[in-house]
C-alpha cells in the first residue's frame, strides 16, 4: 500500500502523476513511460509485441464514452485496450 | 557482427510466393493490385481461418501463385492466425509448398511497428521484398519514408507501392527475382546469444525446420514457447532439455526471456525507423481531428447510432425489392420450366426442388451483398475499430467483444449475412462465441411465423405486445446463452481487447466492389451448394411417397364437376399428410405433444427447416388452403378451427405462443448452418448450434406450455 505521508508535498500537488503507477490511471492527454508489463503470459507477449515495452512513451488519447477501454498512442500509431489491461503496463512519469 | 544465417537469393524464378503484414498494412489491396480477378478462395485444414490464392503473372512470363497470409503482428504462433502463417513460411501447412518469396506488407504511415513483422520475416530464412505500402498517406502525414535508406539496413529490395491504386505492382514483381534473406540484424546479451546457440545447434541436430530459419525457430523455443508447443514433440528430449538449461540460465541472470525478443526488436526498429524516416514535412494528420468527432463522448454515440441505424435499415428494408425480386424470378422460371416439361416427377424435382432450392441460395445475396458493402466501406475508412471502441464496454458485460455488435444487429435481418460479418472479428475465440450466438437473434424469417400466429390467436389489444415480447425473449436469450457458453465453452481462455484504430483512409470503389462480389461468389459456391441439397432433400421426403389412390380421387372428382382447385389444395394435403415428412411428423408427435403441439405443427418445424418461414406456406398445404401467407385469412381460420381427433381444438393461444417460442428459440435454418460449417470449416460447430439451440427451444415451450396449463390457461 502506498502510504500517502511519503510521498512529498510538492509531488501531491503537481498532478495525478504521483499516486499513478499504471496506464489505467492516467487521465486523456497525460504521457507516461512504460517500465514493465505484467499480466499472464499469452497477454504479456501480445501486448509487448504491439509496442508496450519497456522505455516507450504512451500518451492516453482517450477514453471510451463509459470510460472503458481507453485509446492510447505509442510508436506513432493508435491502440485501445481496456482498462483492466491497461493496469498491466506498469508506466514511469515522463 | 555477422548475420547467424547466410544470406539466400531467391531462385530465378519465384514460383510459390507469399503475402505477408499486419492487419491495417493494407495487405490485402496489395493482393488485389498484384493478382487478377481468378482467385481461389478456402480456410486452412481445420480452422476458421481463411486461405486467399491467387495468379500472379511475373515480369518473365512465368506465372506464381500467391498466397495471401493471414494479418498478423508477430509470427511466435500465440494465436490460430499467427501459427497459421509461421506454418506457411516453414513450408508445414498441408498443401501448401513452402514459399520461394514472401513479400512484407510494411505500412509506411507506420513504419516502426510494421517493421517489427517484417524483420521477423527476414528471419523466416525465406527471402524476402519489403512492400512499402501507403507512401502516399505517409507522405500526406508528414512521415514520409526514404526507400532507399530501408532497402540499404535491410539488406533486401524494398518497392514503393500504393495497393490501392496498384501503382508500383509491377516494381515490386519485378523485384521478386532479387528477394534475399538477411537473418538477424541484432544482438542480445553475451549470455543469451550462447544459450540461443546451443538450442539453434539442437534445432538443426533435429531439423525440425529448414536450413536458414533454425534461428528464428531456436528463439521462439528459447524464449516464448510453451511445453506443448509442437517443435518440442518433434525436436525430441534433447532440445527439450537445452532449452530448459537456457531458460534457467536466462532466469538466474535476471533476464526476463518474454520481454527479450520484443524490447531488443523494438529497439531495432526505432534505430530502422530512425534511419529511413526523411525529415518531417510537419503537417499534422487529419486523423486526430476526425477522431475527435468520431469517437467524442456525445457525438460519438450519435453517430454511432445514426450509422448502426443506416446498416440496419439497409439489410432490413432495402433488401427486400431486391429478394422479393429474386422470388418473382424463381417462380417465373419455375413456371417458364413447367411449361416445357410438363407434368411429371422431373418437372416436380426440377421445379420444386431444384429450381426453388437456388432461389432459397440467392435470395440471401440481396442482404450479403449489402451489408458487405457497408462492412467493407466502414473498415476500409477506418470506422469498424471506432465502432467496436465505443461499444466494447457494453458488449463487454456478456463476455462478447466490441466487434461483436454489426454482426448481432445485423442478424435482426438475418443470422447468414451475420455471421459472415464476424469475419472482422480477428480472434477465434470471439468470433466462434458470437456466430453461436447470433441465430439466437429474431431474424426476419420468423416473422412471418409471429405474425400468423398472432394473427389467429392473440387477441386485437394484446397483438404489438406479443410481438414485443418475442424480439424481447430474442435478445434476453442472446446474450444470456454468450455469456453462458463463454463460461462453458471458452472457459480459461482470457480475451484481450487490445484493438488497433487506424488512421482514417478513403476507401477504393474498386476494392470494396471485389470485396462485395467475392464474399458473395464465397456464399453461393460454398454455402449454397449444401443449401440446394438439402432443399431437393427435402422436397424429396415432402414429395414421396406418392399415394396412386389419392391422385386417382382427385382426377374423379374433378371429373364430377368439382372445383378444380379445391380438389388440388385437398389432393396436396392428403399426400403430404402421407409423405415421409407427414409420416415423420406423426413419428415426433410424442416428443411434441406436451409443447402443444399435435403432428401437423411437426410437419410443419420439420419442412422449416428450409427456411423458418416455409411453416406458413407448409401449414397451408397441410390444412389444404393451397398457397397461402402469413396474412391469409383462410389459413388463420383452418387453425382455429383445426381439432384433435378427441374434438378439442388443435390450436389455442397456450400453444401459438409456445410455437412461437419454439421458432425463437430453435436454429430453423439449414442456410445458418450451411455458413457456420462454411465459416468455421467444421461440422462440430453447426452440430453444436443446432442440439444446443434446439434443447433450448424444446425447455422453453415445455416450460411456456406446461407452466400455461398449470396456470389454468387451456
Amino acid at each position: 500500500m502506498l502510504n500517502m505521508a511519503q510521498i512529498p508535498l510538492g509531488a501531491r500537488i503537481s498532478g495525478t502523476k504521483a499516486g499513478c503507477s499504471h496506464l489505467a490511471c492516467l487521465e486523456p492527454g497525460e504521457f507516461g513511460r512504460v517500465r514493465a508489463v505484467g499480466g499472464e503470459t499469452r497477454l504479456r507477449r501480445r501486448l509487448l509485441e504491439m509496442g508496450f515495452v519497456s522505455g516507450a512513451q504512451v500518451r492516453v488519447v482517450r477514453f471510451a464514452p463509459l470510460r472503458d477501454p481507453i485509446e492510447v498512442e505509442l510508436h506513432g500509431y493508435h491502440i485501445s485496450l481496456r482498462r483492466a489491461e491497461a493496469r498491466e503496463i506498469l508506466i514511469d512519469p515522463v | 557482427m555477422k548475420s547467424s544465417s547466410t544470406p539466400s537469393e531467391a531462385p530465378a524464378t519465384a514460383r510459390v510466393i507469399a503475402l505477408a503484414g499486419n492487419p491495417n498494412s493494407g495487405k490485402t489491396s496489395v493482393f488485389n493490385a498484384l493478382t487478377g480477378l481468378r482467385r481461389k478462395v478456402g480456410n486452412y485444414p481445420g480452422v476458421t481461418v481463411e486461405r486467399r490464392e491467387g495468379r500472379m503473372e511475373l515480369p518473365d512470363g512465368h506465372a506464381a501463385r500467391l498466397f495471401d497470409l493471414p494479418g498478423t503482428y508477430s509470427l511466435y504462433a500465440a494465436s490460430e492466425d499467427e501459427r497459421i502463417a509461421r506454418d506457411v513460411l516453414l513450408g508445414l501447412a498441408p498443401g501448401i509448398p513452402r514459399p520461394d518469396v514472401v513479400i512484407a506488407v510494411v505500412d509506411a504511415s507506420n513504419l516502426e511497428r510494421n517493421l517489427y513483422l517484417a524483420t521477423q520475416l527476414l528471419e523466416s530464412g525465406v527471402p524476402v521484398v519489403v512492400a512499402l505500402n501507403m507512401i502516399d498517406i505517409a507522405e500526406r502525414s508528414g512521415t514520409p519514408v526514404d526507400a532507399a535508406a530501408l532497402e540499404k539496413e535491410l539488406g533486401v529490395p524494398v518497392v514503393e507501392v500504393v495497393g490501392r491504386t496498384g501503382q508500383g505492382a509491377e516494381e515490386l514483381k519485378a523485384a521478386c527475382a532479387r528477394a534475399r534473406t538477411a537473418g538477424r540484424l541484432w544482438r542480445m546479451p553475451r549470455l543469451v546469444e550462447q544459450a540461443l546457440g546451443r538450442v539453434r545447434e539442437a534445432v538443426s541436430a533435429a531439423g525440425i525446420v529448414h536450413p536458414g530459419a533454425e534461428d528464428g525457430e531456436a528463439l521462439r523455443l528459447l524464449t516464448y514457447a510453451r511445453d506443448e508447443d509442437p517443435s518440442f514433440a518433434t525436436g525430441g528430449e534433447r532440445l527439450r532439455e537445452v532449452v530448459r538449461q537456457g531458460r534457467a540460465e536466462l532466469e538466474q541472470e535476471g533476464i526476463d526471456r518474454v520481454a527479450l525478443e520484443a524490447e531488443c526488436r523494438y529497439a531495432l526498429c526505432r534505430s530502422l525507423d530512425e534511419k529511413a524516416r526523411r525529415p518531417s514535412t510537419g503537417r499534422i494528420s487529419t486523423s486526430e481531428r476526425i477522431d475527435k468527432l468520431l469517437t467524442h463522448r456525445v457525438l460519438g454515440p450519435v453517430i454511432f447510432v445514426l450509422v448502426m441505424g443506416t446498416i440496419f435499415q439497409a439489410v432490413y428494408t432495402w433488401a427486400i425489392p431486391f429478394m422479393d425480386w429474386i422470388e418473382l424470378a424463381t417462380r417465373w422460371a419455375g413456371h417458364a420450366a413447367r411449361g416445357v416439361l410438363g407434368e411429371g416427377v422431373l418437372a416436380d424435382l426440377i421445379v420444386d426442388g431444384g429450381i426453388a432450392g437456388v432461389g432459397n441460395v440467392l435470395v440471401f445475396l440481396p442482404q450479403i451483398c449489402l451489408l458487405f458493402f457497408f462492412l467493407t466501406v466502414l473498415d476500409d475508412v477506418g470506422y469498424l475499430a471506432r465502432a467496436a471502441f465505443l461499444v466494447d464496454r457494453v458488449m463487454k458485460g456478456v463476455g462478447l467483444h466490441g466487434k461483436a455488435f454489426v454482426p448481432l444487429m445485423s442478424s435482426f435481418a438475418c443470422a447468414v449475412p451475420g455471421i459472415m460479418a464476424t469475419r472482422t472479428m480477428s480472434n477465434r475465440r470471439d468470433r466462434l462465441l458470437t456466430m453461436m450466438v447470433a441465430p439466437l437473434i429474431s431474424c426476419s424469417a420468423r416473422l412471418p411465423v409471429y405474425v400468423l400466429l398472432i394473427g389467429a390467436f392473440v387477441p386485437i389489444g394484446y397483438q404489438g405486445l406479443a410481438l414485443l415480447s418475442m424480439y424481447l425473449l430474442s435478445v434476453t436469450m442472446a446474450l444470456t446463452a454468450a455469456w453462458v457458453l463463454k463460461r462453458l465453452l471458452f472457459r480459461g481462455e482470457s480475451g484481450t481487447f487490445l484493438l488497433e484504430l487506424p488512421t482514417y483512409k478513403l476507401p477504393s470503389a474498386k476494392q470494396v466492389i471485389r470485396t462485395v462480389l467475392g464474399r458473395a461468389r464465397i456464399f453461393t459456391v460454398q454455402a449454397g451448394t449444401v443449401i440446394l441439397a438439402i432443399s431437393i432433400v427435402l422436397w424429396f421426403l415432402a414429395y414421396y411417397p406418392r399415394s396412386e389412390e389419392i391422385a386417382e380421387q382427385a382426377e374423379q372428382r374433378i371429373a364430377a364437376g368439382e372445383n378444380p382447385a379445391e380438389v388440388a389444395n385437398w389432393r396436396d394435403g392428403l399426400q403430404i399428410r402421407q409423405s415421409y415428412i407427414g409420416r415423420l411428423g406423426k413419428g415426433i408427435e410424442p416428443v411434441i405433444r406436451p409443447l402443444g403441439f399435435d403432428w401437423r405443427t411437426g410437419v410443419g418445424i420439420i419442412s422449416a427447416f428450409a427456411a423458418r418461414e416455409v411453416l406458413v406456406s407448409t401449414l397451408g398445404i397441410v390444412f389444404s388452403v393451397g398457397e397461402a401467407d402469413e396474412s391469409s385469412a383462410l389459413l388463420r381460420d383452418e387453425l382455429r378451427d383445426a381439432k384433435r381427433p378427441d374434438g378439442m381444438p388443435a390450436y389455442t393461444i397456450l400453444s401459438a405462443i409456445s410455437l412461437m417460442v419454439f421458432f425463437v428459440l430453435a436454429c430453423q435454418c439449414m442456410a445458418t448452418l450451411a455458413v457456420v460449417r462454411r465459416e468455421t470449416n467444421s461440422l462440430r460447430w453447426p452440430l453444436f448450434l443446432f442440439s444446443y439451440m434446439t434443447v433450448l427451444a424444446y425447455l422453453g415451450s415445455l416450460a411456456v406450455y406446461q407452466g400455461g396449463l398449470a396456470l389454468g390457461f387451456g
